[in-house]
């Protein structure tokens, strides 16, 4: 028997989680045929070890760094960072999908399954180390997600969100598709370091930068920019976020964004980061859009689920402010925004999609009046991640901001954090407006509160601790994050 | 030993919170009496501080030094000084009354209203012993949201409306000043407050004269929201006038006073030059605010509102002090504060008694209270005479020293502000004529009962406040005069460092001198303090 080249053995290590993850997917697509319909929840346990197997898979990952197949993947700090932010929505939108699924009745394997595949994909955008395999894996995350938003197959919104996700996001990633083309064509390689060296060599022989592979830039911008969603192409998100199961919402809201920022990262600061700081302005206006989009819109929302996708929109401007930096505390501040705005998003999602009962009829802000005195826990949990997003200390949020302000304002980005100061306080008045129909509104004599089951209850209690320990006790995640950071130019 | 002490105070409300959490949302009575057990320890404890406190030394006293996150450069720094000292004093000391005056007039959650009242007193008191300007940015916004439970839950009327006004307002103005913040330890390289302070002296940094009145007005800005300073006031006559007794308490005694603590804490001694630049503007808005506050009382039917509005007129007298930046007139400002917590508090608790009789405020439904209820208005009128600064009593001592101070350096601003101490006379005095003397007016109000005995002991306790801080000021002011000394001498030192540095032919010599002196002083400090613990 020949051995076992060893090469391979790093390459399994390398890619640990996405190969636990397509195994396990693949056990649930297959035994779904086998599972009876009552038994369907066996396969979403599944799922959750399959998530939490791929957070395993972190752990290989972490004790074999490097790259694997070819220079095509990377295993490095960043990349790692990204997995476990990815990987613990994941396994938290599994958790709160449960009931959900039970209640709209649409238990099926496939969802788990579809899950699992997008969550492979978006690994595979954090530890993309070439522009092609980046692709690869925003398809993969892409065309799972997709068929996720229409899973509600006879709500007409669950339709729609699938089909406008759909076209509209086919249509982005063929502008980032063109758009890795043209950077092609300028540096002639497609792999994120050595584009790196191209564009320096090309500074130093023409002293500038080839328009070719600017174009090719701006246009990568457009596909990811749709991704992490930030103006001007969110135009979708709203109707997809609304539209979506809201357990599905949670990991679109989540996961993606964090993987195509750590995409976004590794094209913006390595491949053009020592070019010159060209794309500078392009970030700085699309973060101040973003911001001014996201919350104004957000102000005269009266549906709570739809509010949260415009305040998903406000965040992705906050993390924009810590992009611009342009600096390593910059990736530092994205990626703990990052982790602190998955916790406290999902768990808002969650919270909506348990109060939504079956058909999510109940989104409207009315119908959140008098919670506080109706659901004590799960109001002062709602309440928490709301305070989260709005930015109050001893909350996740509330750090992310601030280390994205700070890291904007050591860059000299002075305007822009200003202009995103205010932008918060503006959020304020609609995050509070929930709290306000909660605690100070009589409650509505019809509604009937249905029991929170364990694995949501679960869920929502790690989503909530986790809000409050990065918020008092940040000083370990942050670490990881600059190690992170300084991983990334690293070759 | 290292003393600890801040610590407990500071977290010791917070104690409560679990204790309270396990009682049974019904046991009103425990809930309410655990409240107050933990409330009066904390004062108790709280006077610890005044044993130990020397009232030669200038500095920062009982501190405690940890790192928190230390590689975002944040320290737990916790330590008091005269301006401090009493502010923490106001707190616990008002804390146990605010809950008394609640014993029967909360019905509804009553749990959460405690527990609110509990959080509340640790944010204030975190404000006032914080350090580290993030750790005091942690404390200032913690405050912001059990009162707005407090005012939207258990308020009056408008109750929403006001709550959310009051939060917005102030989170605006903090949120420039994290900015600033920020951008200060951008500067610095430090949130800590006694480095930026050494850093600014010797002149290890420098700031152009353009950043320093930015910098200056983001941390203005947010104060002058909170004291508040006219034109910002308009949140506070909802905020105080819907809150439930307790928090109108709260509010007006404590809470506005963290505004006008940040401006001698931050805006005088990190920004003297844009703090002289500006003053002329701030003293007028300051005088305009006595004026306006106090014609704007006059005209007042509700008499919550009109005890509101008398804060805007008798905190302008607070800025004033500090803006004429004598030392009598900041020691003025700092027993201003002092004084209006006490008075303040007592008028809106009386007021509150005479709601938990006749539920409204309207001042046409009462009259002629005199009759059934001797008592409650005897003292309602003592009080209303410690507002308006009769001698000898606490009122007069601030008003009188922040008048001669004014007087010092603008004499113009002292005759103006005078005026508003002359107006006070007239809106309390008229205020209480119409609701105490006469006849009975309102047939209902003739069987009112007289104060009961809790709310005797919540009265005499005010009282006797009253009177000692009237008599024995001196006890009050000989702890702050050094502080208050030093904090000018800072001024004067920050000045002069960039004066320095802005002259080229000194600048390089001194400033080589001072730098490297420095650096030996702190790095003592710091060899000092990683020993300590």
């Amino acid at each position: 028997m020949t051995p076992f080249p060893s090469e391979q053995i790093e390459n399994f290590h390398r890619l640990a989680p996405e190969i636990i993850l397509c195994a396990f997917g693949i056990v649930i697509m297959v035994a779904d045929a086998f599972v009876q319909a009552a038994h369907k929840r066996a396969l979403g346990w599944l799922a959750f070890i399959g998530a939490l197997g791929g957070l395993l898979g972190v752990h290989f990952m972490a004790h074999d760094p490097g790259n694997a197949y070819s220079n095509l993947i990377r295993a490095d700090s960043f990349s790692i960072f990204v997995h476990l932010v990815v990987m613990g929505a994941a396994a938290l939108a599994i958790l709160g999908s449960f009931n959900y699924l039970d209640e709209e009745n649409i238990q099926r394997g496939e969802y788990y399954a579809l899950v699992l595949f997008a969550t492979a994909g978006m690994g595979i955008l954090a530890g993309a180390n070439e522009l092609v395999t980046a692709f690869i894996g925003l398809e993969m995350s892409s065309i799972s997600t997709y068929v996720l938003a229409g899973f509600r197959r006879k709500a007409i919104k669950s339709n729609e969100a699938s089909l406008k996700y759909f076209v509209l996001g086919s249509f982005a990633t063929a502008f980032f598709l063109y758009g890795i083309a043209m950077v092609y064509g300028a540096t002639g390689t497609t792999r994120i370091d050595l584009i790196a060296d191209a564009l320096q060599k090309m500074m130093a022989d023409q002293g500038q930068v080839a328009s070719l592979a600017i174009l090719g830039l701006a246009l990568m911008f457009v596909g990811l920019g749709f991704k992490v969603v930030v103006a001007p192409f969110q135009v979708y998100a709203p109707d997809v976020y609304e539209g979506s199961p809201t357990p599905v919402t949670a990991l679109l809201a989540s996961g993606p964004k964090a993987a195509t920022f750590a995409v976004m990262l590794r094209i913006f600061y390595v491949s053009f980061g020592t070019a010159g700081n060209f794309w500078f302005w392009a970030v700085w206006i699309s973060a101040v859009l973003t911001m001014i989009v996201g919350n104004f819109a957000a102000l005269v929302q009266t549906n709570v689920k739809r509010m949260l996708a415009y305040s998903s929109i406000a965040h992705a401007g906050y993390i924009l402010v810590a992009f611009a930096a342009g600096t390593d505390i910059g990736i530092a501040a994205v990626l703990f925004y990052l982790a602190a705005y998955a916790l406290m998003k999902i768990g808002a999602f969650l919270v909506i999609a348990h109060l939504g009962q079956p058909g999510e009829k109940r989104l409207e802000i009315t119908d959140y009046a008098g919670l506080g005195g109706r659901q004590p826990v799960l109001a002062i949990c709602f309440s928490l991640f709301l305070l989260s997003l709005l930015g109050l200390p001893a909350t996740g949020g509330f750090l992310g901001k601030l280390f994205a302000f700070q890291a904007a304002l050591d860059s000299k980005v002075v305007w822009l954090v200003v202009i995103a100061a205010i932008n918060s306080v503006i959020g304020a008045y609609y995050y509070l407006r929930v709290i306000v129909a909660m605690y100070f509104w009589e409650p509505s004599k019809e509604y009937l509160p249905s029991k929170v089951a364990p694995t949501l209850a679960f869920a929502l209690a790690i989503a909530a601790v986790g809000t409050l320990y990065l918020g008092i006790f940040p000083a370990r995640v942050l670490e990881l994050a600059k190690v992170a950071a300084d991983s990334i130019y690293l070759r | 030993m290292p003393s600890h002490l801040l610590t407990v105070i500071a977290l010791l409300p917070l104690l409560g919170v679990p204790a309270l959490l396990l009682l049974r949302g019904d046991d009103h009575t425990w809930i309410r009496r655990i409240a107050l057990v933990v409330s009066l320890a904390e004062f108790a404890i709280s006077l610890f501080l005044l044993r130990g406190f020397d009232s030669v030394n200038p500095g920062y006293q009982f501190e405690e030094y940890y790192d928190w996150i230390a590689r975002a450069g944040i320290h737990y720094h916790l330590g008091v000084d005269g301006i401090s000292l009493f502010l923490v004093l106001l707190t616990t000391f008002l804390t146990p009354l605010a809950i008394l005056c609640s014993w029967q007039a909360i019905h509804e959650n009553v749990k959460g209203f405690f527990i609110a009242l509990l959080v509340i007193e640790t944010a204030m008191i975190g404000v006032f012993v914080s350090l580290d300007l993030l750790l005091f940015f942690f404390f200032w916004e913690l405050t912001l949201i059990p009162m707005y439970f407090l005012i939207g839950i258990w308020g009056h009327g408008r109750r929403i409306y006001a709550a959310v006004k009051f939060i917005l307002y102030t989170m605006f103005g903090s949120i420039l000043m994290l900015v600033a913040i920020l951008w200060l330890y951008n500067l610095a390289g430090t949130f800590d407050l006694p480095d930026i302070q050494a850093k600014l002296q010797t002149g290890m940094i420098l700031l152009p004269a353009r950043t320093e009145l930015l910098l200056f007005g983001a941390f203005f800005l947010a104060f002058a929201i909170k004291v508040p300073l006219f034109p910002l006031h308009t949140w506070l006559p909802d905020a105080h006038t819907e809150a439930p007794t307790a928090g109108s308490v709260i509010l007006a005694g404590v809470m506005l006073k963290l505004g006008t603590y940040g401006m001698l804490r931050f805006c005088l001694p990190l920004f003297p030059d844009a703090a002289h630049r500006m003053a002329p503007l701030i003293g007028v808005l300051a005088i305009i605010g006595i004026v306006y506050g106090a014609m704007v009382a006059t005209v007042q039917t509700d008499l919550k509102r009109l005890v509101a509005y008398t804060s805007v007129s008798h905190l302008g007298f607070v800025v004033l002090g500090i803006f004429a930046f004598s030392t009598i007139s900041i020691q003025g400002a700092i027993f201003q504060m002092l004084s209006h917590g006490i008075s303040t508090g007592a008028l809106f608790l009386g007021v509150g008694m005479l709601y938990d009789r006749r539920h409204t405020f309207e001042i046409k439904e009462y009259g002629g209270l005199v009759n059934p209820m001797p008592v409650l208005m005897s003292f309602f009128l003592f009080i209303a005479l410690s507002s308006l600064a009769l001698p000898p009593l606490n009122g007069f001592i601030g008003e009188f020293l922040i008048l001669i101070g004014t007087f010092q350096n603008h004499h113009a601003w002292a005759a103006w502000a005078a005026s508003g101490a002359v107006l006070s006379a007239i809106y309390l005095l008229w205020a209480y004529q119409r609701v105490g003397f006469g006849e009975v007016t309102v047939e209902k109000n003739r069987n009112l009962p007289d104060a009961s005995g809790r709310e005797r002991l919540i009265l005499a306790t005010m009282a006797v406040a009253i009177i000692f801080m009237g008599v024995a000021s001196p006890l009050f002011t000989r702890r702050m005069q050094s502080s208050t000394d030093s904090l000018l001498q800072q001024m004067d030192r920050v000045q002069n460092a960039s004066r320095r540095t802005a002259t080229p032919e000194l600048a390089g010599k001194q400033v080589g001198i001072e730098l490297r002196q420095h650096q030996n002083a702190s790095a003592k400090k710091i060899s000092l303090r990683r020993v300590q613990p």
